[in-house]
């Protein structure tokens, strides 16, 4: 047990837990900016597959990091859009386009995989990869030095997407109609807010949190493209950004809870304890978290309800 | 004929999805092949070509059609309930440990499997719903994680007590030979539980559209607002249809266990779950139509592996296709410029007439 705890309080693990939770605040920031415009996005499983996908490719024909860099975001972006087009404009119920976007990430990746690769033999295709990155001064600092520096850059680009998502959200003018078309669609549309665009641009906003998660996959946290290699991170997005309420540091935590979840099941399978009981722990508390959390958002409404309800009775029974 | 396209509108607008699929599937053929004609045949055909063929798209369909008729169920009442996968996965882990663990004949046995899963599989699916019949908690959310749950559990139950330590890999005990599903047909894998499938499709359509709860669901599912102006009880309605649609899919897994693998051998969650999504919106959840979405959907899997045996394009082409035509279907706009163009220009030859 001691030599759990020391492994677990050691440099390594925590370095590992930033790594892990890398791939989960990416696609967990864009689940919370759709979220707040009032829409459950389940699609960032396959934006971050196609932008995963997109990155390795272009990084391989192009030998060039920006270039990839920037198909990527501009595949996610278009997976964005795409879910809502067929969402917004073809009526369709975000949830089932977003399972079969989903779907069709899953195929078509592998399918031109195979078609551009002309066999099955993918793990000769190496990808470029982002640069880590050694920070000079937090370097040095004993201990919270070797646990903060020399992350891959797009870890430290992770971190400071959630700062961007709090500004965006909460001080600028399209974060103000973001929150308000999803607080109340109806009354954004009567003080002139074009509804179905706002929610247009969350979910193009999502495309590109989701497509950095992806290309942090497949060009950072390994160097290659496999097969559904995403995962059901997008999933476990949608979890980290719940039990945050979607806000910028409540998602980064949830975010990095499943981080740690996930490493401290790589610690524990040498010892005898049943590492599944242990990773299914976080998706409990969501469930659990959900349930405090709208049993508290329905009481008071209930309560108000009830009391328009008496209010009205006895309005009623005046008149009569 | 305007009439006759009104009427069948829905099912035309799904035919046309289906043919616009085929239609892609088509030139993506012959876009990627070197010989596109013999792999556009191998394709289409290809799935009847034996015996085997042909029993593998029932073997396919048959777990599909538990969990698109389940998701039927919950999409006509407008729940997503998206945790058939974990309702399935879960189901088979306990169905696989009781059957392991008890030993009687097997008309008491298979009867008993079936009882004590579909009771745990609508408890897993009462979860979501009470939360959303109660406190309008979403149930897409509570379900993708409950399927994340589900997997862990089913791991932990079946890895750590029900474990075959003999076998060379991760699975379970092999069922007694009371808890098997007898097959079929011979020299085909296809089982009885093709039979049951289809019972259980038959009772959801009766259900659906000839009991009153049924009325219930689909008005909770047309206009919420108003079933519960009329008098509905939308609190039971909901629960009943998840509690329904949990111990539907649910039985789907164990019967999948029972009747193909006879022990328990997923070491991730296995799709049917999703599938079923796929089959409840082609079939545009209709129970009996459910049932043909799921041979088809089928079809297009065998389709897709002979494509991989005999030919130079991926298995992954079907996958491309589903999804093309899941979307079409979903798209409520897709072609209703069209229907409402019909029934303008009829109100207007009914007003002249």
């Amino acid at each position: 047990m001691t030599s759990l705890l020391d492994s677990i309080f050691s440099v390594e693990f925590l370095f590992a837990v930033l790594r892990v939770s890398t791939p989960l605040i990416f696609p967990a920031l864009g689940v919370a900016i759709t979220a707040m415009s009032g829409n459950i996005n389940i699609g960032l499983e396959g934006i971050m597959l196609i932008a995963a996908f997109t990155g390795v490719i272009v990084s391989i024909y192009t030998e060039s990091l920006m270039l990839a860099l920037l198909a990527g975001v501009a595949s996610g972006i278009f997976f964005g859009a795409a879910l809502g087009y067929f969402h917004l404009k073809l009526k369709a119920d975000i949830i089932l386009a977003a399972v079969a976007l989903n779907f069709l990430a899953s195929g078509l990746t592998i399918f031109l995989l195979i078609v551009i690769t002309g066999g099955r033999n993918t793990s000769a295709l190496r990808s470029l990869t982002f640069p880590s990155f050694s920070i000079p001064l937090l370097r040095s600092i004993p201990i919270l030095g070797p646990v903060l520096s020399g992350h891959n850059i797009m870890t430290y680009v992770a971190f400071l997407s959630v700062l961007v998502y709090y500004i965006v959200m909460f001080k600028t003018p399209l974060g103000l109609r973001i929150r308000a078309v999803g607080q109340n669609p109806d009354a954004a549309r009567s003080v002139g807010i074009d509804v179905d665009r706002v929610k247009l641009y969350a979910l193009m906003i999502s495309g590109v949190f989701g497509a950095l998660g992806g290309l942090y996959l497949s060009m950072g946290y390994v160097s290659w493209f496999s097969r559904d290699m995403v995962a059901g991170r997008g999933f476990i997005a949608v979890a980290a950004a719940t039990m945050g309420s979607n806000l910028s540091l409540g998602t980064l935590l949830g975010s990095m809870l499943f981080g740690l979840v996930n490493t401290l099941t790589i610690y524990i399978a040498s010892l005898d304890i049943p590492s599944d009981l242990v990773q299914s722990i976080p998706y409990l508390a969501t469930v659990i978290v959900l349930a405090v959390y709208s049993a508290r958002n329905f009481a008071p409404r209930k309560r108000r309800a009830a009391h328009r309800r008496r209010q009205r009775a006895q309005a009623h029974g005046k008149d009569t | 004929m305007q009439q006759f396209l009104l009427k069948h509108f829905e099912a035309i607008r799904t035919t046309i999805a289906i043919l616009i699929g085929m239609l892609i599937c088509i030139l993506l053929i012959i876009l990627v092949s070197s010989s596109p004609g013999d792999s556009i045949s191998t394709f289409l055909f290809g799935p009847f070509s034996s015996q085997r063929t042909i029993a593998s798209i029932f073997e396919i369909a048959t777990p599909i059609i538990f969990t698109g008729v389940a998701l039927s169920i919950a999409f006509q009442a407008e729940q997503f309930y998206i945790g058939a996968e974990g309702a399935f996965y879960i189901t088979a882990a306990v169905g696989t440990a009781f059957a392991v663990s008890t030993s009687m004949p097997w008309f008491f046995h298979i009867p008993l499997i079936l009882i004590v899963s579909g009771t745990f599989g609508g408890l897993w699916g009462l979860v979501p719903g009470y939360l959303k019949a109660r406190f309008n908690t979403s149930e897409v959310v509570t379900a993708l994680m409950l399927n994340f749950v589900a997997l862990y559990a089913g791991l932990f139950l079946i890895n750590n007590f029900f474990r075959d330590r003999a076998a060379g890999f991760m699975v379970s005990f092999r069922l007694p030979e009371s808890a098997e599903l007898p097959r079929l047909i011979d020299r085909t894998r296809i089982h009885w539980g093709v039979v049951l499938a289809l019972l259980v499709a038959l009772w959801a359509y009766y259900f659906l559209y000839h009991t009153r709860t049924g009325y219930e669901i689909r008005t909770v599912g047309h206009n919420q607002k108003f079933a519960r102006f009329g008098g509905i009880n939308v609190f039971k309605v909901i629960i009943i249809v998840h509690i329904l649609t949990g111990a539907i899919a649910g039985m789907g897994g164990v019967v999948e266990i029972m009747g193909i693998h006879r022990r328990f051998n997923w070491q991730d969650l296995p799709g049917q779950g999703w599938d079923g999504v796929i089959v409840a919106i082609i079939g545009r959840n209709h129970p009996l139509y459910v049932v043909a979405a799921a041979v088809f959907l089928g079809y297009l899997r065998v389709g897709g592996q002979q494509l991989r045996l005999m030919s130079d394009v991926p298995f992954e082409l079907v996958l491309v296709i589903q999804s093309a035509i899941i979307l079409l279907i979903t798209a409520r706009a897709f072609l209703s410029q069209w229907e409402s163009r019909m029934v303008i220009r009829q109100a207007g030859e009914e007003a002249d007439a």
